[in-house]
């Protein structure tokens, strides 16, 4: 196995991917290990990831961080049990619980108020949370956020610790933490018991690689059979392959790949709000608490003064210039800097904003000014994905409960989870970033004309 | 023995001329400089093993970047030069008393250093105390200018790599913004004779277009350059190139020109069929 038996099976095959990639493409062999049982090159590779990531065990994923962050939901927490979580996680740590029954405890991230943005989680809250709950599994937390924005993770970890509960760090957007000195604390530094870092994100690994961290604090095994509960068992050796060789790569070179990163992006910040109208935001959006550190290789801009939503200039920056950016939401863009762009690329993406604020400059009235809504949580996400639901326009579900998840992509992140309330400004918020052209996600009419919420 | 530079007009297309020795090579920050002495074209200015001018044809080449809009524009005082290191460019300029200002935006400084070092011919004027130096990014230099300009011309090599961001909307569109409102602007076109290039110089065309009301090419023959038939963009908020040519004004001030002339100028707008076609009009 494969079938294809080094592409022999199919020309266009090595003609199109080349016959390294093909001679890659191999499984079930002895000498290649089991991804689900790992007894050689596999475990030696996650041994020197674990050493490179300063954990005590790593785990290779070919599933993506999404099954990275349920792993570390489903190894922590049963059903029934709780978990404290900021409300602004992605998706796939709420799906974690509808397959799984675990209850979520919701902690408010904090909002900045003129960028319309989620932050992170304020230690206090954290706290009354705990408090709360005493008797909640584990604390789930964004290291950093979608827009690079951190919670006090040491102090939560300290304070969740002494309260006998296991703190995991979804970073998806964290890999570069773990190679620099002037970034936010990562997981493992700050004494996470477990972290999903998304190596393919920023790291340099291949799409839907990822790697899964743990402590001792966690039994490594029963992680193990966790993952290999939906882990594919014919795990691709491209994607592993890229793991390792991303690993080497940021364990010779990641502070000096980290540091050109940074440059670039303190630089195109700089550039850009010499503009004037745009406002690429850093450090300075630091309180102390619900941001308590920022992502310097972040390039976030808000948009809204220039009287355009960030979908709208992410659509420009496309269309007009040829320049594809991370995504665009309701009132800003975030673009993805990395050690592999070119300075001619930061460049080109400062001039296409200064070409967009000078040809679409609007007045700022009307435009939707907050991107995140305090969720009025009716049902567990699992009783309410698993309850007898029925299909209503989209208009008449207020006042219902959902049954159904509704997000743009990216960033992934829920306006509406199964379980929550649908409320005005709920809809009011579907509505605007329907018609602003958001790839809107989640919901079982693909059209977002209709919802599914449960029948009462 | 015999040593061969040979330019690489396609993948399947080359041109060869003989070296009789090597005056420089280079690696800059930016890209590996090479300079030849030829048998048939003098000195020869390579940058990133591309051929970019010779001392035999580059008179053409920048004779027709400068003329061209300056027989057109009434009255240039303030031009920015964005590339030409070589200097070329800037040494037509200068021939103009009523140029006050001219400034040469070159994001490699070993480029100029080399050319006044081993090409006097091009590099001669870089020290008219009308010209200032700028060595940085093109793009990044015009996106900072507004009203500034009455004349722009964008002298570099080809829209793939370093110079790949002179070929773009957001530049073009920032220079629309850096020049008066009966500024031109002139560009390097690429040739329209191989597939290989066809679709950046569409693109390019293209793109200038959206950002100016008058946009159109004229053509010229460069023997080292690949096909030899080579084209160059003129775009205007208010000129039209052909009707607002002044030709007893631009004769009257006795520019010494070896290409260029008056007639010329009209006949170089006037468009060979596939050249028409391919950018659709």
């Amino acid at each position: 196995m494969p079938g294809h038996k080094g592409g022999r099976m199919n020309p266009e095959l090595p003609e199109y991917y080349g016959r390294l990639c093909m001679s890659l493409d191999v499984n079930s062999m002895k000498p290649l290990d089991n991804l689900g049982h790992p007894v050689g090159v596999i475990r030696d590779a996650q041994a020197l990831a674990a050493e490179a990531f300063g954990a005590d065990h790593a785990f290779f994923m070919v599933n993506g961080t999404t099954s990275a962050v349920q792993t570390m939901i489903w190894t922590t927490c049963g059903r029934g049990e709780k978990i404290i979580m900021p409300r602004n996680v992605h998706r796939s740590a709420i799906n974690a619980l509808v397959i799984n029954g675990a209850i979520p405890v919701y902690v408010n991230p904090g909002r900045n108020a003129r960028l319309g943005i989620p932050l992170g989680m304020g230690v206090e809250d954290v706290q009354r949370a705990i408090e709360q709950h005493p008797d909640a599994k584990a604390i789930l937390v964004n290291n950093p956020t979608y827009y690079g924005v951190c919670s006090d993770l040491e102090t939560i970890v300290s304070i969740a610790h002494a309260a006998g509960m296991k703190v995991l760090a979804d970073e998806a957007h964290g890999t570069h933490f773990y190679f620099s000195d002037r970034l936010p604390v990562s997981g493992m530094a700050a004494g996470c018991d477990m972290a999903a870092v998304s190596l393919h994100k920023t790291g340099g690994s291949l799409t839907q690689s990822s790697i899964l961290l743990s402590r001792n604090t966690v039994n490594p095994d029963y992680v193990r059979q966790m993952i290999t509960l939906t882990q594919s068992t014919s795990a691709n050796y491209l994607l592993l392959s890229s793991l390792d060789l991303a690993r080497r790569h940021l364990h010779f070179h990641g502070r000096e790949v980290y540091e050109k990163t940074i440059a670039f992006a303190e630089y195109a910040r700089e550039e850009i709000n010499r503009l004037g109208g745009y406002y690429a935001f850093g450090p300075e959006i630091c309180n102390g608490d619900t941001c308590f550190a920022f992502d310097l290789t972040k390039l976030s801009v808000h948009t809204r003064d220039i009287g355009q939503a960030g979908i709208e200039v992410y659509d420009l920056l496309r269309d007009d210039y040829g320049i594809q950016i991370e995504f665009g939401d309701v009132g800003n863009i975030l673009a993805i800097i990395s050690a592999g762009d070119r300075r001619m690329d930061v460049e080109r993406l400062i001039s296409a904003l200064a070409e967009i604020k000078r040809l679409h400059r609007k007045d700022p009235v009307g435009l939707f000014d907050h991107e995140y809504i305090d969720p009025d949580v009716a049902m567990t996400p699992e009783a309410a994905f698993v309850a007898q639901k029925e299909t209503v326009p989209l208009r008449a579900s207020l006042g219902r409960v959902a049954g159904e998840f509704v997000m743009s992509y990216p960033p992934g992140i829920p306006i509406l989870a199964p379980g929550e309330r649908v409320t005005p400004d709920i809809l009011e918020h579907i509505e605007f970033t329907k018609a602003k052209g958001c790839f809107m996600t989640g919901p079982l009419d693909m059209a977002l004309n209709n919802l599914q919420v449960v029948v009462s | 023995m015999e040593l061969w530079y040979t330019d690489k007009h396609t993948e399947d297309v080359r041109f060869s001329v003989k070296v009789k020795r090597q005056l420089a090579s280079h690696k800059s920050e930016i890209q590996q400089i090479d300079i030849l002495d030829t048998c048939g074209f003098g000195r020869v200015l390579v940058l990133d093993g591309e051929l970019m001018i010779t001392e035999k044809d580059e008179f053409i080449y920048h004779e027709m970047l400068t003329h061209v809009p300056m027989a057109v524009h009434p009255n240039v005082e303030t031009v920015l030069v964005v590339g030409g290191g070589d200097g070329g460019t800037v040494r037509e300029l200068a021939k103009y008393p009523s140029i006050r200002e001219i400034d040469l935006v070159e994001a490699d400084k070993e480029v100029v250093t080399l050319s006044s070092i081993h090409l006097p011919f091009t590099a001669c004027k870089l020290r008219d105390p009308r010209v200032r130096l700028h060595f940085e990014d093109g793009l990044r230099f015009v996106r900072g200018k507004k009203d500034a300009y009455d004349l722009i011309i964008v002298d570099c090599p080809d829209p793939y790599g370093p110079a790949e961001g002179l070929f773009t909307r957001e530049f073009y569109g920032n220079c629309c913004n850096a020049l008066k409102e009966d500024g031109i602007l002139i560009n390097q076109h690429e040739s329209p004779f191989y597939a290989a290039h066809q679709t950046s110089v569409k693109n390019a065309h293209a793109h200038i277009a959206i950002e100016f009301p008058v946009s159109t090419v004229y053509q010229c023959h460069i023997p080292s350059y690949p096909s030899g038939h080579w084209l160059f963009g003129f775009a205007s908020l208010k000129y039209d190139p052909v009707r607002d040519l002044d030709a007893a004004r631009w004769n009257a001030l006795g520019i010494a020109a070896r290409y260029y002339n008056t007639d010329l100028h009209r006949g170089a707008f006037a468009l060979p069929n596939y050249v028409k076609e391919l950018l659709n009009r």
